[in-house]
């Protein structure tokens, strides 16, 4: 039996697969087709301190081999869910991600703080969405306020916290390294690219937003270059994501330098992706005879 | 366990029965017998370059022989619904579902009720009409070409109106019902949201019960991704915010607990 058990910043996952923020909930929903005990971790759609609407509607459309979505991270707020997604995920035999929004540094380190004394095993703080006015990305593209609200947020923060980055930054190592300044812990990516698609026959937008974060196979390749970059840039433990939909996929990130993987837009088109995953992996290193999946990461050079 | 499940389909049948309008039959595993009027099915399209699931009504369900049929329209070239209508006899298709809530026909048991659908929101109405037992009248709206109305005719009276004139009353569901003086005292409807809004109102002043099943753009189609919400007009338990999920907590809801 290979090993799968990989390690984040102490925290021990069964094996590298997660769910990405935004495309699982809080698993209840996932949990009527896959068992969540077979996951290294559930990471939870995004959570601010008070309850947020999102967006309006249109909030997706399909792109070619990917999508486009601009939900505006809509979340019920930090009481109802530690109420009620929290204990939803004790029962279960992996571990809780829970991923952080807000629109100012104060936001992010109220909720940092409220989950300090839950049972949750990291913080992955979203400081990379494009589809909010206020918080998100603003805090992503520039380095010096990545650091700073990395600095702020550790400074509530009882779990290791996990920087999300976005790929919308012309050098994200340059983010990485901001990240790594400001005492984060483990750094996940990409999260979405920002699109946008029109109506030609409605002369419109095709989001309500007008533009959205495109994820899915189609973006892959970019999502792979930027692990792999991040990875020979900084000394940090890597979550990398990015159009995962298969085993291969997964393994993909895992050799350009990722310690473990979230799996996000394959579970719209596969809601067993994730635990498939998890079964692919370990049947490629049975076939490849690989003893211990640490010994895959980073291994291209 | 879950009543939803990922199944592989196989065709049975199906027949284009309007312009861009096909029927499609299809043998299901365990599908049909959990599906209820009013629900839908998530339909994949088997290319890659397509990865969303396409949300269709269940037009019927034969629980016998385990099927489901789907009355869809094809909605442009190169599109999902395009290459679902070119499924012969044997294929077959990756399915999820039967997803959302239906149509509770136990509120409109034995009433007076309305059956009311616009364009392709018909197909649903015609299983709602075979299983509910009550006084039924269905009032069908459409742009011109008729489809599926004589098959509602074994359930239930049906009223047509054509927005050329072409057929039945000129113009829209209400001014059928208006122009042959129906009355009920409970509406199921789905159909277009300006057909749907012009229920809530008309329910709203007669001060009778409607429900309505909405649409709109989805993903997962099982109530994670939150895409597919609609306005309510109370904070939502689930969400704490004025948005209930179409897909899951729908896609039929009562007229006043929505805003349109």
């Amino acid at each position: 039996m290979s090993n799968t058990k990989v390690t984040l910043a102490g925290v021990e996952l069964k094996n590298p697969v997660m769910t990405a923020s935004g495309t699982f909930g809080s698993g209840a929903e996932y949990s009527e087709f896959v068992d969540l005990n077979k996951l290294g971790g559930v990471v939870t759609k995004g959570v601010a301190n008070v309850p947020w609407p999102g967006n309006p509607t249109p909030r997706v459309t399909e792109t070619a081999s990917g999508m486009l979505n601009a939900i505006g991270l809509q979340n019920p707020g930090i009481d109802l869910f530690c109420k009620r997604d929290i204990p939803f995920l004790k029962q279960y035999d992996t571990k809780i991600i829970v991923n952080v929004c807000g629109k100012s540094t104060e936001d992010y380190c109220e909720v940092v703080e409220r989950l300090a004394d839950e049972p949750v095993d990291l913080l992955e703080i979203n400081v990379s969405c494009p589809n909010v006015k206020e918080g998100g990305i603003a805090f992503g593209q520039n380095p010096q306020a990545l650091e700073a609200i990395t600095k702020e947020v550790k400074k509530y923060a009882k779990q290791p916290i996990i920087m999300k980055l976005s790929p919308n930054v012309t050098d994200i190592t340059e983010m990485a390294k901001a990240a790594e300044a400001g005492g984060a812990d483990i750094l996940s990516l990409i999260n979405t690219l920002t699109g946008m698609k029109i109506d030609i026959y409605r002369k419109t937008f095709a989001l309500a937003n007008k533009t959205g974060g495109m994820s899915g196979p189609a973006v892959k390749p970019v999502a792979v270059r930027m692990v792999y970059q991040v990875a020979q840039a900084v000394g940090l433990p890597i979550i990398g994501m990015g159009g995962i939909a298969t085993a291969e996929d997964a393994l993909e990130f895992i050799m350009a330098g990722a310690t473990a993987v979230s799996v996000g837009t394959a579970n719209f088109f596969n809601p067993y992706a994730t635990v498939e995953i998890a079964e692919g992996i370990e049947r490629f290193m049975e076939q490849q005879n690989v003893e211990d999946i640490n010994q895959l990461i980073g291994v291209v050079k | 366990m879950s009543t939803k499940t990922k199944e592989t389909l196989t065709v049975i049948s199906q027949a284009e029965i309007g312009r861009d309008i096909y029927s499609l039959w299809l043998q299901t595993d365990q599908m049909a017998q959990y599906a209820r009027p009013g629900q839908f099915l998530s339909l994949y399209t088997g290319d890659g370059s397509k990865l969303l699931p396409r949300p269709i009504s269940i037009c019927e369900i034969d629980r016998e022989k385990s099927r489901i049929r789907l009355v869809y329209r094809v909605t442009g070239k190169h599109t999902g619904t395009e290459g679902f209508s070119r499924l012969q006899p044997g294929e077959t298709v990756e399915t999820l579902g039967p997803l959302g809530n239906g149509f509770p026909l136990e509120e409109a048991q034995g009433k007076k009720v309305f059956l009311i659908g616009g364009g392709i929101g018909i197909p649903p109405m015609l299983e709602t009409a075979k299983q509910l037992n009550a006084q039924k009248t269905a009032v069908l709206g459409y742009r011109d070409e008729l489809f599926l109305n004589d098959e509602f005719e074994k359930y239930a009276d049906v009223y047509v109106a054509t927005e050329d004139g072409s057929a039945g009353t000129k113009g829209n569901v209400l001014n059928a019902i208006k122009e042959n003086g129906l009355e009920a005292d409970v509406i199921f409807a789905c159909g277009p949201t300006p057909m749907l809004r012009a229920l809530k109102e008309y329910a709203e002043e007669k001060n009778i019960t409607c429900w309505i099943s909405m649409e709109e753009r989805m993903a997962c189609g099982i109530g994670a991704c939150l895409a597919c919400v609609c306005k309510s007009r109370e904070i939502d338990a689930h969400s704490q915010v004025h948005n209930k999920r179409i897909c899951k907590d729908g896609p039929v809801f009562l007229s006043t607990e929505v805003e349109l």
